[in-house]
């Protein structure tokens, strides 16, 4: 009896983890066709007369990008502060403090701006984007999109991906600016290192190569966050509750991804 | 001689699927031009089902489903918009975009399909607005709607586009009796004028009786009637008049079956409340 209770156990567990990877691979696959098919309507709607309308991507641009400028001013700002406070303490071990400057420019920009800018858009964007999209299937607005021969994918999902792509990178580079500029206050506080000094020494450590690393994994985390939004968002069963469901998981899944890219991009792109 | 009015939709035997559940099994019926067809049946009788399937909302098991003379499953992309401009929807629910204003829900389809300038498509919004009694309304947002009032907003957003076959999913579901009659003298208005053919599901009665011209009875997503009103009245099927005369079914129950079902073929006791 008890072994055949824990056969039972044995095979709904493998089950379960089957199914599991069964569901993830087909959303990966739901994603990667959503890319492309994002792509088709923005070279080929015009010509079938469906186009991607510029009024509709500078609605989620001002959207996602500029009512996030506060709270992304107010975040950068702090951790700017925060990694100039810890790298003062550890290099003070070696008596190193005047060489704070090299690891704030280099984690600020290739590291913390974009990742602390693509979660803030996962929370921000992300969510509401699977929220947005969640509500409209369960109450049917996609169905009348369709019937209108309206594509709901050129018509909701394709605005939102391009202000995504267009603005993650913007963000992150506001963010740099002013992670950057908290930084050098502290530094010119605690150490006495002028401003003038600072900032030229950031430019002299900083190469166009460490930019274009974090603007780039900004892009790569903006396509992620607006594809996991969307996919979960088309997968919303079950009422208001199921809305909330797919937000969270958008959430979560968003940011895991960001932080998986984070570590594989700053791997591939250090080796040579 | 008259003329024997054009079919616009035909449907031979659709057979679909939810999962591996059998939804529709078999059915075949067609809706003539200028005709209003009532699509009638009890909960879960897969009427519903079938009105997706004739706006080409699901992709079928088996059969095929033609609308104004094309077959829906072998259309490119193109022709499917073209078509689709041709066709009305009022949901259920109404579907209003609840980021837009009424003005706006009405105005979509024009702006997507039509070349025209503002100024024109909104006094055709209004003109649609005029038609469902809901003049001075545009500028509201859904939300702010009540449940009548944004199913006749759904209506004007559904023959915006002047379709030659308007689709209606429960349009007098959960609305009072005085307000379901004039959505239904609506839908008599809308077929007059604009000589559309209506595809109606409902199960309330006296709307069949009101506005059908034919009706067709699902039962357990099988065809069970097909006909006119008086045919219906008439026909001598139990379960049709069960429908009609708003009689529960009465199963005979066999005492053990109903023991086992009780129980189950195992209690697993495992229910979180």
């Amino acid at each position: 009896m008890n072994i055949s209770k824990a056969r039972e156990s044995a095979t709904d567990f493998v089950e379960k983890v089957g199914r599991m990877t069964v569901v993830g691979v087909e959303e990966i696959g739901n994603g990667g066709f959503l890319v492309i098919e994002s792509i088709y309507w923005i070279f080929f709607g015009p010509g079938l007369k469906q186009p991607v309308r510029l009024s509709h991507v500078v609605v989620q641009m001002v959207e996602i990008g500029v009512k996030a400028i506060p709270i992304i001013t107010i975040l950068s700002g702090t951790i700017g502060a925060m990694l100039a406070i810890q790298s003062i303490y550890m290099l003070r071990i070696f008596g190193a403090e005047s060489q704070v400057t090299y690891g704030v420019a280099f984690s600020v920009v290739r590291e913390f701006a974009p990742l602390i800018t693509g979660i803030l858009v996962a929370g921000r964007s992300g969510s509401a984007l699977a929220a947005r999209l969640g509500t409209m299937k369960i109450s049917q607005e996609i169905d009348a999109l369709k019937v209108m021969g309206i594509n709901p994918v050129r018509y909701l999902v394709v605005p939102a991906l391009l202000a995504m792509v267009v603005m993650v990178p913007c963000l992150t580079m506001f963010n740099m600016l002013v992670g950057l500029y908290c930084a050098g206050l502290y530094i010119n506080l605690d150490l006495g290192i002028s401003m003038a000094a600072y900032v030229e020494q950031t430019i002299d450590i900083l190469s166009v190569g460490d930019l274009m690393h974090g603007i780039g994994k900004s892009a790569i985390f903006a396509i992620l966050i607006g594809v996991i939004g969307v996919v979960n968002g088309a997968s919303v069963t079950g009422g208001a509750e199921g809305v909330g469901k797919v937000t969270t998981r958008s959430v979560v899944q968003a940011i895991s991804a960001i932080i998986f890219t984070d570590m594989i991009f700053a791997f591939i792109a250090t080796q040579s | 001689m008259t003329d024997e009015p054009n079919t616009v939709i035909e449907v031979e035997n659709l057979v679909t699927h939810y999962g591996s559940r059998k939804i529709l099994d078999d059915v075949s019926m067609s809706v003539k031009e200028g005709e209003i067809m009532i699509i009638m049946g009890g909960s879960g009788s897969g009427k519903s089902t079938l009105l997706r399937y004739m706006m080409a909302l699901e992709q079928q098991t088996s059969g095929t489903i033609k609308l104004l003379g094309n077959d829906i499953a072998k259309l490119n992309q193109q022709e499917m918009f073209n078509l689709r401009k041709k066709l009305g929807v009022a949901f259920q629910g109404g579907a209003l975009f609840s980021s837009m204003t009424v003005g706006e829900n009405i105005m979509l389809p024009l702006y997507e399909h039509a070349k025209l300038d503002m100024m024109t498509m909104e006094i055709m919004a209004r003109m649609k607005l005029e038609v469902v009694d809901l003049a001075g309304f545009e500028d509201l947002m859904p939300s702010e709607l009540s449940g009548g009032m944004i199913k006749r907003a759904a209506f004007a957003r559904a023959v915006v586009m002047d379709p030659k076959i308007l689709f209606c999913d429960e349009p007098s579901a959960g609305l009072d009796p005085v307000v379901s009659s004039a959505i239904d003298d609506l839908i008599l208005k809308l077929r007059d004028a604009m000589n559309m053919t209506v595809v109606v599901v409902t199960h309330e009665l006296e709307s069949v009786f009101k506005i059908a011209d034919r009706v067709t009875v699902l039962d357990r997503g099988h065809i069970l009637f097909i006909g006119t009103v008086a045919e219906l009245r008439n026909h001598k099927s139990e379960r049709i008049q069960n429908l009609l005369n708003r009689r529960p079914e009465e199963n005979t129950v066999d005492p053990d079956e109903y023991l086992r079902r009780l129980t189950g073929d195992e209690i697993r006791g495992d229910a979180i409340l």
